[in-house]
């Protein structure tokens, strides 16, 4: 059992030195600069638990100084966040977490859904979250766990997901993106433009897909289907049979020698593709904006099959209450506000409310990050790195053509206890 | 000879027998003054390890849903575990599959580690002579540990990947075309990574054997007319026994457990049975997690039966 405990320390340790990279963040210092400010007669203290997405240093300084806010950051992988609402939920007051893990957190009762109607910009969320489409109109593919399947609540402690809107939000949107692979052009030299490069023999020894069981499957998914193998109901929730024909095909080609290696870290997705060990992996959006940093060559592929996508947003601890209740009001209506939201723009991700974080960013900004033009100036990260120079153009182009061609989301299947065994035995094949 | 003749004085040394007793009738029985000084270690052991390994082997036996632990009464996490084991014969299910995999590699890093780590505590105990220099190199031992894994892991690439020193090297020199796959994520790096961190685990305690073998001895065998290899064999190494069996115990004890390592250098191609007790947790399976971590325990539990059987390491110390 020792170690056990010596891997939650190691994975802590790893987490926030994936963390600092993350575009120069260093998380959960801001609970520890300790700057000065005025005392009121209460201190406002917020303990803030999620994922390093989110947790920018500067978020929590600019919140302290327009809200009096003082956030204390708890920083944990998806996981391992899930496991602490589980065990610990009163180690915690706000929860930052993903839409998927829900379907976990909700029937253990450890949360506490918020009133829609005390948050000022609910209604200018963007319709990715409330009807599933894009602002332009554009349907958005509903497999998996997509958030406006599990938006509302029936009641206020109701454990059942409600099928139209009501006031209990299960968690307040924030941050979102669409997810696919990465890879370098300069070493493929030729177009890419279908999951199904993933397993292309071309590419043996080469290629990689993340060790997150839940999130490895749905990339997994999307490959099977743009082979034409199979056509999912929902890849989402997959049956017991549609579990292992997945998983056969996967295994075949890890058996073949496809893969150089499974990633479960930022850094290391960062450094398999920085060094070239792999040239087309499951990637995520900031670690192809690392790769690129270091000047190497990465593209954030556009893929004729879609997008897997992913979402997040805040709900409170059960156990807050009074005053404190008030304060995590005042922060989730703070965070959409557009200061929070702009920063996360800059870091390629997308913010709940478009029109307050566009208010807070630079036009040509705007430009580059959502509407896919050509950038103007050279484009800078928000800890002001250089991440384009000026000319450059998304990949994938703008928010519409991104988010509309999204065809999944990350999700939780109902026969979860099923795959995670086939994903051991996947493992060792 | 000490040892005897220090058995034989013993008796005197402890607390409340002979004339001391004689002195102070109303003193603590020797047993209870045992007791008390095993006790603080005792509880330590009781309260960090043996009730938690006690909850442990009970949440093996609960029952679970997606979000929490049902107490009732339930083998499922045994019998998910050797889901296909009969069903798939002679094929080996999953967990055969993964211990065969794990023993393997337990195997490969005790062997070396010992060969290596005999041979350097044999140069640290009877080749170097000043007590400074043989502390000063036991330290140079501990650098493997000195960066954390993810650190190590970003370090090997640029060593052994594919565009990395030994491969760039190996080619410019003509020796091989195209690099060597096999050199990072492979059972071959899985090893030589666990071999780089643990042989000191090996080093340590076979040096303390070493450093209390009397010179005499040695000197003794040599005046006998023994060559240096017989010396070895049936002086030395009987001697170090102790030391070799303890490291064997550190090694494949830690070995069995890693997933981290293994997982890293292994490119998370490599099952490991540690490996599954992390999936299972971060699943939230946590009774299956348990009866896996019970099933690793067991057969740990077994291997270190089984070598204190050729050693009784309690008569040797």
């Amino acid at each position: 059992m020792s170690e056990t405990i010596r891997t939650k320390g190691v994975s802590r340790r790893t987490l926030l030195k994936g963390t600092a990279s993350l575009a120069g963040l260093a998380a959960g210092s801001g609970a520890i600069t300790g700057f000065p400010y005025v005392k009121s007669a209460e201190t406002k203290v917020l303990r803030y638990l999620g994922t390093a997405v989110n947790e920018g240093d500067d978020i929590s300084k600019q919140c302290l100084k327009d809200t009096g806010i003082k956030i204390e950051y708890i920083t944990a992988t998806t996981d391992d966040v899930t496991k602490r609402v589980m065990t610990q939920p009163n180690s915690f007051d706000v929860l930052d977490t993903e839409y998927f893990s829900l379907k976990k957190i909700v029937p253990s009762g450890n949360i506490l859904a918020l009133d829609a109607r005390k948050i000022k910009q609910f209604d200018n969320i963007t319709p990715v979250f409330t009807k599933g489409e894009t602002p332009g109109g554009k349907k958005i593919g509903g497999q998996g766990t997509a958030p406006w399947k599990v938006l509302y609540l029936e009641g206020k402690d109701s454990k059942k997901f409600a099928t139209s809107a009501t006031e209990f939000v299960t968690l307040i949107p924030t941050v979102y993106n669409a997810d696919t692979l990465g890879i370098r052009p300069d070493l493929i030299k030729r177009p890419i433009s279908s999951w199904s490069e993933l397993l292309n023999p071309e590419f043996k020894g080469k290629a990689s897909i993340l060790n997150i069981p839940s999130i490895g499957i749905m990339d997994a998914a999307m490959v099977v289907e743009a082979t034409g193998k199979y056509k999912y109901a929902d890849k989402g929730n997959m049956t017991k049979e549609e579990i292992d024909l997945t998983m056969k095909v996967m295994t075949e080609a890890k058996k073949a020698g496809q893969f150089r290696a499974f990633w479960k870290d930022f850094n290391e997705s960062v450094n398999l593709m920085a060094s070239g060990e792999t040239v087309i992996q499951s990637m995520w959006s900031p670690a192809v904006t690392k790769v690129r940093s270091m000047g190497i060559a990465c593209t954030f592929q556009p893929l004729k099959e879609g997008y897997r996508s992913w979402a997040s947003g805040f709900c409170v601890s059960k156990g807050v209450s009074g005053a404190k209740l008030e304060w995590a009001y005042e922060f989730v209506n703070w965070f959409l506000s557009g200061y929070a939201g702009a920063y996360l723009n800059r870091q390629g991700y997308y913010s709940a409310v478009l029109s307050t974080a566009k208010a807070h960013m630079e036009p040509y900004e705007w430009a580059y990050w959502m509407e896919g033009k050509p950038a103007e100036k050279d484009i800078k990260a928000p800890d002001g790195s250089l991440l384009e120079k000026a000319g450059a153009v998304r990949d994938g182009g703008s928010y519409e053509d991104r988010m509309g061609g999204v065809a999944c989301w990350n999700a939780v299947m109902d026969e979860n206890d099923y795959m995670v065994r086939k994903w051991n035995e996947f493992i060792a094949a | 000879m000490s040892e005897e003749v220090l058995q034989q004085a013993s008796p005197g040394l402890i607390p409340g027998s002979g004339t001391a007793r004689a002195a102070k009738p109303t003193r603590l029985s020797p047993s209870f003054v045992s007791w008390l000084q095993a006790g603080p270690m005792m509880l330590v052991f009781l309260a960090f390890f043996l009730i938690p390994l006690v909850f442990v082997v009970i949440v093996s036996f609960w029952d679970y849903n997606e979000y929490q632990l049902l107490p009732a009464f339930s083998g499922r996490g045994y019998t998910d575990t050797f889901e296909g084991c009969i069903a798939q014969l002679p094929d080996l299910c999953t967990i055969g599959r993964t211990y065969v995999m794990t023993l393997k590699l337990c195997f490969l890093v005790w062997a070396i580690t010992l060969f290596i780590g005999f041979w350097v505590a044999y140069f640290l105990a009877f080749h170097v002579k000043s007590k400074t220099w043989q502390m000063g190199l036991s330290l140079l031992c501990t650098i493997p540990f000195w960066t954390s894994n993810v650190i190590r892991m970003i370090a090997w690439i640029p060593l052994l990947g594919r565009n990395g020193l030994v491969n760039s090297g190996l080619v410019k020199t003509g020796l091989i075309n195209h690099p060597l796959e096999w050199l990072l994520f492979s059972e071959f790096s899985v090893v030589l990574a666990l071999v780089h961190l643990f042989t000191f685990f090996m080093v340590v305690p076979i040096f303390n054997s070493m450093i209390r073998i009397d010179k005499s001895l040695i000197e003794a065998a040599y005046d006998a007319g023994a060559t240096g290899f017989q010396t070895l064999v049936n002086v030395i190494i009987p001697l170090a026994k102790p030391g070799i069996v303890i490291g064997s115990i550190f090694v494949i004890t830690i070995v069995m457990g890693d997933f981290i390592t293994i997982g890293v250098m292994g490119g998370q191609q490599i099952a490991a049975a540690g490996k599954i007790i992390e999936t299972r947790v971060n699943a939230l399976q946590f009774p299956a997690a348990a009866a896996n971590a019970v099933i690793l325990l067991a057969i740990t539990f077994l291997i270190i039966t089984m070598m204190s059987r050729i050693v009784d390491i309690k008569k040797e110390l």
